[in-house]
């Protein structure tokens, strides 16, 4: 996911999705969508993406390309396992999918919420909800699997 | 025959990813993404949000070309989006094609697939629906 080798990081308090995120947010895709921390707690961690013209999927409308929160559910999905695991660990996305209960207006930033719910030793199942600012109106749920690599790259 | 592949414009988002549009594959709109350092996730691979990316904008493209190849003025939204992600993708260009399953009056089903070598070796393949609205 994150444009840095996120094994090399020294994390000596276990692992820390802020600190993760400011190493992310200076490279690769993350940085380009301008992907932000936005908080955690035992259970989930929440990232952040603002409104921006050049992330328009429809000039109609306004609405922010599906995949720029696709972007943001797999990073705070992926997140969420190592928050989970207290450790990073190497993993890839088998598959993601995103409903949408109703487009994200245009201007307004986005919030992903990611949640591993079921850990085994070679996958990882995890939730997430896409909003605008309360979590109890949601725009998207994302549903998706993770590989868990183990050694085998870094 | 008026070419219904000219005039036909990808979003900003796909833009600011620089993809293009490089002619047809299977009779859909081709298109193209180079790799670069704001496609990458962890190092030396695409991030999946960039190849989802790729996808969407081939199923977006196979749909406005269908329509218009049917002169048909509907605009169209997307209800949901399954990735399934088959290979890692690796620092050169991209490609992929929207196939439309079915263009109805209110829904339309399309399968987009993702590769980089051999078309016959996806990286990617996204199922999508569109929610279509006329008038």
């Amino acid at each position: 996911m994150s444009g840095v080798d996120l094994s090399k990081l020294p994390m000596p308090d276990g692992f820390d999705p802020a600190l993760i995120m400011r190493m992310i947010s200076q490279f690769g895709h993350g940085g380009h969508l301008g992907m932000a921390y936005a908080g955690h707690s035992p259970e989930w961690v929440e990232l952040s993406l603002d409104w921006r013209e050049d992330l328009v999927g429809d000039p109609e409308s306004g609405v922010l390309a599906s995949s720029a929160i696709i972007s943001l559910m797999d990073n705070a999905t992926s997140l969420s396992i190592w928050n989970r695991l207290g450790e990073f660990r190497p993993q890839v996305t088998m598959d993601l999918r995103l409903d949408y209960l109703r487009p994200s207006p245009k201007g307004a930033k986005v919030f992903g919420r990611g949640m591993c719910y079921h850990l085994t030793h070679s996958m990882a199942f995890v939730r997430g909800i896409a909003h605008n600012g309360d979590i109890n109106e949601p725009l998207a749920y994302a549903t998706g699997t993770f590989i868990r690599i183990g050694d085998r790259i870094s | 025959m008026t070419d219904t592949l000219s005039g036909l414009q990808l979003p900003p988002y796909a833009q600011s990813l620089d993809m293009t549009l490089s002619g047809r594959h299977d009779g859909s709109p081709l298109i193209v993404m180079p790799f670069a350092q704001k496609v990458q996730g962890r190092p030396g691979f695409l991030h999946g949000g960039a190849i989802s990316g790729l996808l969407e904008m081939a199923a977006v493209a196979a749909i406005a070309h269908a329509l218009r190849e049917r002169s048909d003025e509907a605009r169209f939204k997307q209800v949901n989006v399954t990735v399934d992600f088959m290979r890692g993708g690796t620092p050169q260009i991209s490609y992929a094609v929207g196939a439309i399953t079915r263009l109805g009056r209110t829904m339309a089903n399309v399968q987009s697939s993702a590769w980089q070598d051999d078309p016959a070796k996806p990286m990617a393949i996204a199922t999508l629906h569109y929610l279509l609205k006329r008038g």
